[in-house]
């Protein structure tokens, strides 16, 4: 039978088995629209905003683990995604994203709303393609589905143009895929296995380090049962931590230049390191020419590309995190290194993440999350508040957190959180925002309220673009360029105390959730955090807006200087210097 | 830093060559020449790509090259028993009667043919390798003082016969 283009795409979502779409129309994707209308199978999501809406789908994929789907018009409905597929393809998340084109004929003349967005964001996805005959579309469909979802996952634009949507063809959609140039591995060297169990045997102060390929591969379980067959210490980046309970007590923290004083502390002293799932990026290395240096390293990544790129790799293991877990579980044994456990210990004890503090602090509202919160998914926007959340948010099998480790994208968080709450309305969803990122994609609001989308957002309100404003104080002079949010025409220039005489805040977010018709709550006092949350609770289908006015010039530390090696790290922020 | 080869094979698609050449400038690995053709099979182009770097950024390179959907096989001919040739015209312009004679000595010692000539100008073409080129533009130049208008179309390379 002859459908139309459009009528063979709505018919390759259903056997994509897609439930949810993220969509926003426009001219050129009119008729997909059209062809989607009344198709009670695939709910369609209308965001306010295209990036919000790719966003929302990132976060649907990553708390779900299915594939996110975009789609929306051509010329700026697709230029409005470009953030949200770097963000996406960055942390290897599963999103296809359909973009309306202008018909065939008027692709180069300039058309209205022509713009070449296969080109744009050839360098910032998995793979991007227009369609340009009716006849090639069930095959690229399909095609962008499995390479959206296999190997290292990661982001795939499919654009199709008008004429291709409204042409009639073939209404076979394919079952295969056949690509020469696309074979993701899926074979584990056994003989590269067999030399990390020879070293790791060895060794007297092992070391594992997680990154996020770990939760990509869903890895989780076999990597607690990995943990404790062998007796392996572990440190995650922010990526990978919640791969193992982090309340297990083999579990020592995140390293990084905010990670934990222990954490960085270990992998600076380990003789041998077992890292899975990690790019060693600058984040979490420091200054690499002294990163983990006289040590024996072990990679497992799924992209050999990902592999001795940043630090030399003694082992390579080109492998899915999980297969090779399973692999190493069945032939690694106990190790015995209870020297280096106390040593850790030790340095655990002394210098905790967690520190007791006066008044409203990130750490006691997320403290809170903690123990109100058992089955959740948290979801942070970029900054200070994220970097908190990555310290203190404790993760199990039944709390996940997501954040935007690679891109760093503000204004990530509140619509990834809606996007989680449609794939898990059985559990709370909590979105940590800063004032500056919650006013990125703030329209989404109306989303989350038509939508009865019942997500706590908590914005941490310390009147800045705090993380930058940090750097400045600590790296800059306390020269406060650009980052107070409080500023007004009136106040003196090159301020740099702010404090309680400061003009009020604009917006008032409480004022602005009500004005939505979500519920909006100040928090000013730590006394007031779990009556706020218990509120929040009770909104089954409204959002709730809780906005912690917490201290403007509270840092994030520990910190390592930018620069240092991971071993240089500033404790506290009268500057004392810990060189360990 | 050492002079490399690289044969691609890749799918004879839209946006292929943008998508390497695209990595290249995006990474900031730098790209010595790029030259592109069909094949026997005509859903396949073929790719030879010369660049220098260092073994690290090498590696990192065929690995990145890889990745790339479309690629369908990425061989490293640095080390491997190749040909390759590049074409080359050098229109040598503004010549005197007595530069002229020794751009004609020149072709016929050096075995490079004359395409054409007027009363100022010859038209050489050559096809040698990269490195014989680079060479014979030095050796026209020791010669002549006209300025030498060069048209090089990058290499194009294939393994031995074993
Ligand atoms: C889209 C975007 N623009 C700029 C930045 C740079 N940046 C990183 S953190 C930050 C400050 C964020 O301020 P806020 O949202 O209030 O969070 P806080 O750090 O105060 O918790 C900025 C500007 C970024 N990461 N993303
Ligand atoms: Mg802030």
């Amino acid at each position: 039978m002859e459908i139309s283009g459009a009528e063979l795409f709505v018919k390759a979502l259903k056997e994509e088995q897609v439930e949810i779409l993220f969509g926003y129309p426009g001219g050129q994707a009119i008729d997909l629209f059209d062809a989607l209308y009344g198709k009670n199978e695939i709910e369609v999501i209308l965001p306010r905003h295209e990036q919000g809406l790719i966003h929302a789908a990132d976060g649907y994929a990553r708390s779900t683990g299915k594939t996110g789907v975009c789609l929306v018009t051509s010329g700026p409905g697709a230029t409005n995604l470009v953030t949200g597929i770097a963000t996406a393809n960055y942390d290897s998340v599963p999103l296809v994203c359909f973009t309306g084109q202008v018909a065939t004929s008027l692709i180069g003349n300039d058309a209205f709303q022509e713009v070449d967005i296969v080109g744009i964001t050839r360098n910032i996805c998995k793979y991007s393609v227009t369609v340009r005959d009716r006849k090639d579309l069930g095959e690229i469909i399909k095609k962008a589905f499995y390479i959206a979802r296999t190997g290292k996952p990661g982001v795939v634009v499919v654009d199709l143009p008008k004429d291709i949507q409204r042409a009639l063809g073939d209404d076979t959609y394919p079952e295969t895929v056949a690509l020469r140039g696309y074979k993701p591995g899926s074979t584990v060297h056994e003989g590269q296995i067999k030399k990390a169990i020879g070293v790791l045997a060895q060794a007297k102060r092992p070391l594992l380090l997680i990154g996020g390929g770990v939760n990509i591969a869903q890895g989780q379980k076999e990597m607690k049962q990995l943990v404790e067959s062998t007796g392996i210490p572990v440190v995650t980046t922010i990526m990978g931590k919640g791969a193992i309970p982090t309340g297990h007590p083999l579990y020592i923290g995140n390293i990084g230049i905010h990670g934990s004083y222990a954490a960085n502390r270990a992998i600076s002293g380990c003789d041998v390191l077992l890292s899975i799932g990690t790019r060693f990026n600058d984040r979490i290395t420091g200054k690499t020419d002294t990163f983990a240096k006289d040590i024996t390293l072990i990679h497992i990544d799924i992209d050999p590309a990902s592999i001795s790129r940043n630090v030399k790799v003694d082992i390579p293991i080109v492998a899915d995190a999980r297969k090779a877990i399973e692999l190493l579980m069945q032939k690694t044994s106990r190790l015995d290194c209870e020297a280096w456990l106390c040593e850790i210990t030790g340095w655990k004890e002394a210098y905790p993440l967690k520190r007791k503090k006066e008044g409203l602090t990130p750490q006691r509202i997320i403290e809170q999350i903690n123990h109100s919160f058992q089955n959740s998914v948290v979801v942070t926007d970029v900054g200070q508040n994220q970097l908190w959340t990555t310290q203190f948010l404790e993760l199990d099998e039944n709390r996940m957190m997501l954040t935007s480790g690679g891109l760093g994208t503000m204004g990530y968080g509140f619509p990834a959180a809606l996007g989680a709450k449609l794939g898990n309305p059985n559990k709370d969803v909590i979105a940590i925002c800063g004032d500056g990122g919650m006013q990125m994609n703030l329209q989404e609001m109306a989303t989350a309220v038509v939508q009865e989308l019942a997500v706590i957002v908590c914005i941490f309100n310390n009147g800045h673009l705090g993380n930058v404003r940090q750097w400045q104080q600590l790296f800059y002079q306390k020269h406060y360029s650009s980052t107070c949010l409080r500023y007004r025409k009136q106040c003196k220039a090159q301020c740099r105390n702010p404090g309680s005489s400061c003009p009020p805040y604009i917006p008032d977010f409480v004022k602005l959730a009500e004005s939505y018709g979500a519920s909006g709550i100040r928090v000013t006092r730590p006394e007031e955090i779990e009556a706020a949350f218990q509120i929040a609770r009770r909104n089954r289908f409204v959002p709730t807006v809780i906005e912690f006015m917490i201290a403007p010039e509270e840092n994030v530390l520990p910190i390592v200087p930018p620069g240092s090696p991971l071993t240089e790290m500033i404790m506290d922020s009268e500057m004392e210097e810990v060189i360990l | 830093m050492k002079k490399r080869w690289l044969c691609l094979f890749v799918e004879n698609e839209v946006g292929v060559l943008a998508r390497i050449s695209g990595l290249f400038s995006g990474k900031s690995y730098n790209l010595n020449s790029l030259t592109v053709g069909t094949t026997e099979d005509e859903t396949i182009s073929r790719m030879t790509i010369g660049l220098y770097s260092d073994d690290t950024t090498f590696e990192q390179i065929k690995k990145q090259i890889n990745r790339v959907v479309e690629v369908i096989k990425v061989i490293d001919y640095t080390d491997l028993p190749t040909h390759s040739k590049e074409l080359m015209y050098l229109k040598v312009l503004k010549c005197s009667e007595a530069e002229k004679t020794e751009v004609f000595r020149f072709a016929q010692v050096y075995g490079v043919s004359v395409l054409d000539f007027n009363k100022d100008s010859i038209l050489l073409e050559c096809v040698r390798s990269e490195k014989e080129n680079d060479k014979l533009i030095k050796l026209l130049r020791a010669r002549v003082n006209s300025p030498i208008e060069i048209a090089r179309g990058g290499s194009v390379a294939i393994e031995a016969l074993q």
